[in-house]
């Protein structure tokens, strides 16, 4: 194929991109998001296959056979754990506008910018390899649809194509990624375009397969029909690639899984993508499940189109990785070859682009921004607009990054297959799972232990991978890789302390995390953390018991003028973002001596934690720290803060609840207070406007009058009571108090009653019992109430009313039981409710309420506790017990 | 002229008061103790005018009025809702339930009395 | 959290069904509908776990009964 028509298409896709991109952000800015859907999401995920998995795959299964596989199963087990791990660093990384993973790991312990310079800086060793490996892809891809020869080294750098395609999607990063400067790190368009790429990709890619399996073969059962015959594929199914590989085979498979699972959390793309780029924490639900379908979906055609490539090409020197095109191109299919590069394309710039936008934030607010600021001060910067700087140093990053990759490309790239290279970067990026992932949930874990472990895994990964793949290469002499340094055996680089047998992979694998976990843990333990240390670390791991950050403590103390803050957030956030934080007016302003309103701990957070989402927190504590007066904080300091901000929470939930009571309470006075109201004012009006009423209805009407203002004042009283002894206000006139008496003078003052109705009345009292500390007259009316609330359900005339009391270990029971209906169970749990009374209005006897839930806070106030014992049908038996005071030395037995 | 009110209400003494209203209007009075006897009746009498209480045992007032309004049958009966809450949201559930006129406890006699002849006039 | 313990179950099933020593039941030389049975059933366990994630991703919540009274 031409090279102009090659050339073009690419071009033409890149544009197609930008298109989309830029539509995205308008809708956007008009605030109809294009990426506020789950599916959007879902495939933006799918970046994590780039050009490795679109042509490294094939080549490996060609090789490896079903070797390829591990690398898609370890996202399937990351996804499983979607709505447990992933959902917890989203909401951590949107609570404290968390832009990057080195900033993530940075402020989990205490903000260090030390290491968020360290993750910086693996971050970029370990990805410049994989970045070289897209430039890679996207050269071959080239290559093979213009039929150019292979490149050889002879080539002039000014004619390397491989250059310019590195130029233009430094362009086209810089265009999408840095277009301005966003609090929360978003990019609507990026996003959008980033989806577009991963249905180009799989559609491609799914084309390719269909064409091989059912265009060139007879369906998947004939590749393997005619591939079985042959013992060298026949293999390619199978584990063991031959035999006697024994159990070391089965490490290198669970590494990988491993290694997988850990870095579609971890590498920068796909932490800027679930992450940072998370529009709505409840779109994880459908990309959990959508996300391993599209894996599943790209792999399915992988092993036909190896099998059948190597059918097909045999012995012939066709690299597998590029089976993709060269099996369309052999069989004349160049329309579908080009639609495969475009996919290959596609894969290849999906992961550039995102992940160079990632890792220059990172080297901008991490790397570049804190030396900016130690070399000439942060002082040096004042008065000047930020945000300009900050985007320039993002671009230069960009460019940087890229070209890095170039470098390595043209230095290394020709020595490895794809996969091996990606492998290297998986195993660089999994050494921040300890550090994150365990953060995340262990408080006890340090900055030291953080920054011991990254250390000690990132050397190992260095010295057991890196090192032999640049000695590879040809750079260093091969024989320190064979004989380890200075001939010591021991050291060798692949054979750490004599380790045999293990691939490289799992064997730097295996060191390097245990290394790292070891140090992490070790380091934790050894040394207590400081206190912003602590304080951080309560906020990452108890994320979940949080609605948001509004209820999180702060731990900040001091002085801080908001005139300082607000010029400082100007000159970060620009004009318009900057002032608008502190729009809120005198919200968050405490009283100021002289030197202007004083800003509260709350605003200062805010404003740092506005200032993390466009620098980072590392480099925005800085900054907060340079315009404030801050105390330092102790560990006993965090202790308290925690304190405090638990105790007001729970002040503030006790308070709204009080408040939901009164009203409640309010609202059913008023209406009990209504419904007696509204018969006297009637009825009076009637005999007012009736003067030749006859005498009987006259008086009928008189006594209803009566009744109800009784019923009136009986709840005034009531209502005052409940109110005096639930504010605390009652007066309580304690003595020792012979309940048995108490009974017996109570069941007496009530047995004229008792006897107008024919009820009657039993007591079960001991001979005597021991005194109770109590006011008198206030048991007295709990008494009075239990027993006319008896006294009103029973039948008449067959009434009968039972009275107990006895000695229950430490204390004293009463139970006054009746045989009447009893209490329906629906009922039982609210009789002690304000306002509920048994029975309907019309059939039920008079009473305001509030006998029982009076009667109980009395009892609850000296110490006891009254509870309701029914059956339906049964009758019911209120019973109460009070607190025996504790017996005299003297008089123990 | 006479004609049959329904009084639905719980409080029994207010139905004593309501009743003898009615009747000294000359007005044939039928009693409802709640909402299921009270649509029962409705159904049944359909009567000129209910007198609605709104809290009601089985089924409030509010409850009542708008299967009353749902039923093509009975839609057509004038309702007067009685409420001892004078709250301006349960104002504005019972006009939106479909209440013809409204009135807190307590009320006034002579202002029910009027309610009650304007809307049977 | 009954669902988080699903998900943990089932990344638990996840870790063991896609390691040794259970592939080694699938190692071998065998043919399902004419193709190799290890990829065959690597995918189809594949497959299983997304159709069960998704289930229980998709599956509204259990509404709460509501409070008695």
């Amino acid at each position: 194929m031409s090279a102009p028509l090659v050339l073009g298409v690419s071009f033409g896709y890149l544009l197609l991109l930008f298109a989309i991109a830029a539509l995205a952000d308008r809708r956007a800015a008009e605030g109809r998001s294009v990426i506020d859907n789950p599916l959007v999401y879902a495939l933006s995920l799918g970046v994590y296959c780039s050009a490795w998995t679109y042509f490294g795959s094939v080549g490996e299964a060609a090789a490896e056979g079903i070797w390829f596989l591990p690398i898609y199963l370890g996202p399937m087990l990351a996804m499983l754990l979607a709505g447990v791990v992933i959902l917890r660093m989203i909401r951590i990384a949107r609570t404290y506008r968390i832009t990057s993973i080195a900033d993530f790991i940075a402020s989990r312990y205490g903000k260090s910018p030390l290491l968020a310079a360290l993750v910086t800086l693996i971050t970029v060793v370990g990805i410049v390899p994989y970045i070289a490996l897209q430039l890679k892809a996207v050269a071959t891809g080239y290559q093979i649809m213009t039929a150019a020869p292979a490149d050889s080294g002879a080539l002039v750098w000014w004619r390397d194509s491989t250059l310019y395609v590195a130029m233009a999607l430094a362009a086209f990063t810089i265009l999408f990624g840095t277009r301005h400067l966003d609090s929360a790190e978003r990019h609507e368009g990026m996003v959008a375009a980033i989806a577009f790429e991963s249905v180009v990709k799989l559609g491609a890619f799914l084309a390719v397969g269909v064409f091989v399996t059912w265009g060139l073969f007879d369906g998947p059962a004939d590749i393997w029909a005619r591939a079985a015959v042959l013992p060298e594929l026949r293999a390619l199914a199978r584990l063991g690639s031959g035999t006697g590989e024994g159990g070391f085979g089965h490490a290198q498979w669970f590494a990988l899984v491993v290694l997988a699972m850990l870095s579609v959390l971890l590498l920068p793309r796909q932490f800027q993508m679930m992450v940072v780029e998370c529009v709505d924490e409840r779109h994880l639900k459908r990309a959990a499940w959508v996300f391993p379908a599209y894996l599943f979906l790209i792999n399915v055609f992988v092993l036909p189109i190896a099998i059948g490539g190597r059918l097909i090409f045999g012995m012939e020197t066709v690299d597998p990785e590029t089976y993709v095109l060269t099996l369309p191109l052999a069989d004349g299919a160049r329309a579908l070859a080009l639609f495969v590069y475009v996919g290959g394309l596609s894969a290849a710039t999906g992961m550039l682009i995102v992940e160079t936008i990632a890792v220059s934030t990172m080297v901008c607010n991490d790397l570049v921004m804190p030396a900016l600021f130690r070399g000439r001060g942060f002082g040096a910067y004042s008065g000047r607009d930020l945000t300009g700087l900050l985007l320039n140093i993002r671009r230069a990053a960009i460019l940087g990054i890229l070209l890095l990759g170039y470098l390595y490309f043209r230095m290394a790239g020709d020595a490895y297959a794809l996969v091996s290279i990606g492998l290297i970067s998986f195993a660089a990026v999994a050494q921040f799972g300890p550090a994150l992932l365990i953060g995340i949930y262990w408080k006890g874990g340090t900055r030291l232990g953080a920054l011991g472990g990254l250390i000690g895994g990132f050397s190992l990964w260095a010295y057991t991978l890196m090192l032999p793949s640049v000695a590879r290469s040809g750079w260093i002499s091969a024989d320190f890789v064979a004989h380890g340094p200075w001939g010591i055996e021991m050291l060798a680089p692949e054979r750490l302390f004599d380790l045999a047998g293990l691939d490289n992979l799992t064997h730097a694998l295996f060191w390097s995390l245990l290394a790292n976990v070891g140090l992490y843990v070790g380091l934790s333990l050894w040394r207590a953390p400081g206190a912003r240390e602590t304080s951080q670390a309560l906020l990452f791991v108890d994320i979940m018991k949080r609605g948001d950050a509004g209820e999180a403590p702060v731990f900040w103390r001091g002085r801080a003028r908001i005139a300082d803050l607000e010029a400082l957030a100007v000159r970060v956030l620009g004009d318009e973002r900057g002032r608008l934080l502190f729009a809120g007016g005198q919200a968050g302003q405490s009283t100021g001596h002289g030197a202007g309103p004083l800003a509260d701990a709350q605003l200062v957070d805010r404003v740092e934690r506005q200032l993390a989402g466009a620098v980072g927190s590392a480099s925005a504590r800085v900054m907060v720290a340079s315009v404030v007066e801050e105390e330092a904080l102790d560990l006993d300091d965090v202790i308290a803060i925690l304190g405090e901000a638990s105790e007001l929470r729970a002040a503030n939930e006790k308070l709204k609840s009080l408040d939901q009571m009164k009203d409640d309470f309010i609202s059913s006075v008023t209406h009990e207070l209504r419904t007696p109201l509204t018969s006297i004012r009637a009825l009076s009006e009637l005999m007012l406007d009736t003067p030749d009423m006859d005498e009987a209805q006259r008086a009928e009407f008189l006594r209803i009058v009566v009744g109800e203002s009784e019923r009136l004042s009986r709840l005034v009283n009531q209502v005052l009571d409940m109110a005096k002894i639930e504010s605390g206000q009652a007066e309580w006139h304690n003595s020792d108090v012979d309940l048995g008496a108490l009974i017996v003078s109570a069941t007496g003052g009530m047995s004229a009653l008792f006897a107008e109705r024919g009820t009657a009345i039993a007591l079960d009292l001991p001979p005597a019992v021991p005194p109770v500390r109590a006011d008198a007259d206030r048991l007295t009316q709990v008494l009075l109430n239990l027993l006319s609330n008896a006294a009103k359900f029973v039948p008449e005339g067959r009434g009968r009313i039972e009275v107990s009391l006895k000695i229950a270990g430490d204390s004293l029971e009463v139970r006054v039981r009746d045989n009447g209906p009893g209490v329906p169970s629906a009922d039982r749990a609210h009789v002690f409710d304000r306002f509920r009374q048994g029975g309907d209005a019309l059939t039920r006897p008079p009473g305001t309420g509030l006998g029982l839930p009076i009667s109980r806070r009395i009892v609850n106030h000296l110490g006891g506790e009254m509870w309701l014992e029914s059956e339906p049908g049964e009758g019911a038996c209120f019973g109460f017990r009070l607190p025996l005071p504790p017996a005299p030395e003297g008089e123990k037995k | 002229m006479s004609a049959t009110v329904l009084i639905a209400d719980d409080e029994p003494n207010i139905v004593i008061s309501l009743e003898f209203m009615m009747k000294r209007e000359g007005h044939r009075v039928l009693v409802a103790r709640d909402g299921a006897e009270a649509l029962e009746a409705i159904r049944r009498e359909r009567p000129a005018l209910v007198l609605l209480d709104a809290t009601m045992p089985v089924h409030s007032g509010f409850e009542v009025c708008e299967a009353v309004r749902a039923d093509p049958a009975i839609r057509d009966i004038r309702i007067l809702m009685l409420t001892a809450k004078g709250r301006e949201t349960d104002m504005a559930r019972g006009l939106g339930a479909g209440a013809d006129a409204y009135v807190t406890k307590p009320f006034s006699t002579r202002e029910l009395l009027e309610k009650v002849r304007e809307m049977l006039a | 959290m009954p669902h988080t313990r699903f998900s943990l179950g089932l990344w638990a099933a996840a870790a063991l069904l896609f390691n040794f020593p259970l592939i080694l039941i699938w190692d071998r030389d065998v043919t399902v509908a004419g193709l190799p049975l290890l990829p065959v059933a690597m995918f189809v366990i594949w497959a299983l776990l997304i159709v069960l994630l998704a289930f229980v991703a998709e599956a509204r919540p259990a509404r709460r009964p509501p409070p008695s009274g």
